[in-house]
């Protein structure tokens, strides 16, 4: 899937799920193939963000822990 | 889940809404205390939709929440949960999802005579009325103790395959999840919501009182949850850190707030909401040192942080014996 556009999503000092529904609000604004990358630091979003993404058809490109910010890397699907 | 498993189970196609008002008891809120980091942290609403196959919508009704909180026009219930006008708004605010996503009908779990407020014979079709949903909204697990709502007019669901469910009883419930293989699930309502806690409602209170008017913001919610709250006058407010995981919640606070830490011994982050005088600042000092390792000390060096201007304190803690009950919000 080629990537189209790359935005990024600022979600530091928010508790879940207000790192997902910033998400889900972003990715609202984009097209099929973008791709988000969105830094939080809530260790839920780990766990939430992917979950989110598999059940609304999203793909995670990758997610990484970097000392307590976590930087996840999202594809945007249908 | 077991509703809308039910639904599922006639073939209807079935998404989910969750909404979100700041007050929700999830994982992740426990998961700032570093005693509760074991504890699983998914997302209840997530967890369920993805073990049902169904999309999930997670929307922010923080703000349009707050009428709700402040002026409930059915009241509260034990604490400050306003449990009828809150299922009256979320079941508005469905509805006009429905109407913006081109959907048929709202179902929920409601159960009758399963909660005191908001579940009751006579309060259930208050529901349905003053949210606007009126027919279009089902209760799949009580229907049949109801009567007929328009889905089942219209046979997009077959009345006959729903169920009679009453009562406070989770039994039928269990081995309604049984039947479709549930194994696990989620916590039953109620433990689900920080306004049925008295503890969280009496900061609440106590924090509308000090500022004279029922008014707040989501950080303002978010920090009730987190420390001890100490008054120790009317006009100011200690919110102290109780271990490693607060400390650093509350660092994501300093900016906001005047602090105090402890420099000669290791202590809490403390943030303090109100204006102090000379003689609050010192008395501050001394609250701040009591919950420092250096209680027991003859004196404790207390740093005082507002607007980037820093004055020192040097004090003696005070002892638990000089810290009133009243004190703890």
């Amino acid at each position: 899937m080629a990537c189209m556009n790359k935005q990024f999503l600022d979600a530091r000092r928010l508790l879940c799920p207000m790192p997902v529904i910033r998400v889900q609000d972003k990715i609202k604004t984009m097209a099929l193939g973008d791709q988000l990358e969105v830094v939080c630091t809530d260790p839920g979003v780990m766990q939430d963000i992917p979950a989110w993404c598999r059940i609304n058809g999203h793909q995670i490109l990758s997610a990484n822990n970097n000392a307590g910010e976590f930087t996840i890397n999202i594809i945007v699907g249908d | 889940m077991l509703a809308t498993k039910a639904i599922m189970e006639q073939g209807v196609h079935v998404e989910g809404i969750n909404f979100f008002t700041g007050f929700c008891v999830e994982g992740h809120t426990h998961a700032i205390r570093k005693k509760d980091k074991a504890k699983p942290k998914r997302n209840n609403s997530l967890w369920v939709a993805e073990q049902l196959g169904i999309k999930l919508h997670i929307i922010d009704v923080i703000e349009e929440y707050k009428n709700v909180l402040i002026n409930p026009q059915h009241g509260y219930g034990a604490n400050l949960n306003p449990c009828l006008d809150c299922k009256v708004f979320m079941v508005q605010k469905a509805q006009q999802w429905i109407e913006e996503n081109d959907f048929d009908f709202i179902i929920t779990g409601e159960v009758i005579g399963q909660r005191p407020m908001s579940q009751r014979k006579d309060t259930m079709p208050v529901i349905a009325r003053e949210s606007g949903a009126n027919e279009r909204l089902l209760r799949p697990l009580c229907a049949k103790n109801l009567p007929e709502t328009l889905p089942e007019k219209e046979g997009w669901v077959n009345r006959e395959e729903l169920y009679d469910f009453s009562g406070r009883t989770r039994k039928p419930q269990m081995a309604l999840a049984e039947q479709f293989g549930f194994t696990e699930y989620a916590q039953p309502a109620g433990g689900c919501c920080f306004l049925t806690d008295k503890s969280y409602s009496d900061k609440l209170v106590d924090l509308w009182t000090a500022r004279g008017k029922k008014e707040y913001e989501l950080d303002d919610v978010m920090l009730l949850k987190v420390g001890r709250h100490l008054r120790p006058k009317a006009h100011f407010k200690m919110i102290i850190a109780r271990e490693e995981g607060e400390n650093n919640f509350l660092q994501g606070y300093k900016n906001m707030f005047q602090t105090m830490t402890t420099v000669s011994h290791p202590g809490p982050l403390v943030l303090i909401d109100g204006t102090l005088s000379e003689q609050d600042c010192w008395l501050a000092a001394q609250i701040t040192a009591r919950y420092s390792q250096g209680r027991e000390a003859e004196q404790v060096e207390v740093k005082m942080t507002q607007q980037g201007e820093e004055k020192s304190f040097l004090v003696t803690p005070l002892s638990s014996e000089e810290i009133p009950k009243e004190w703890h919000v």
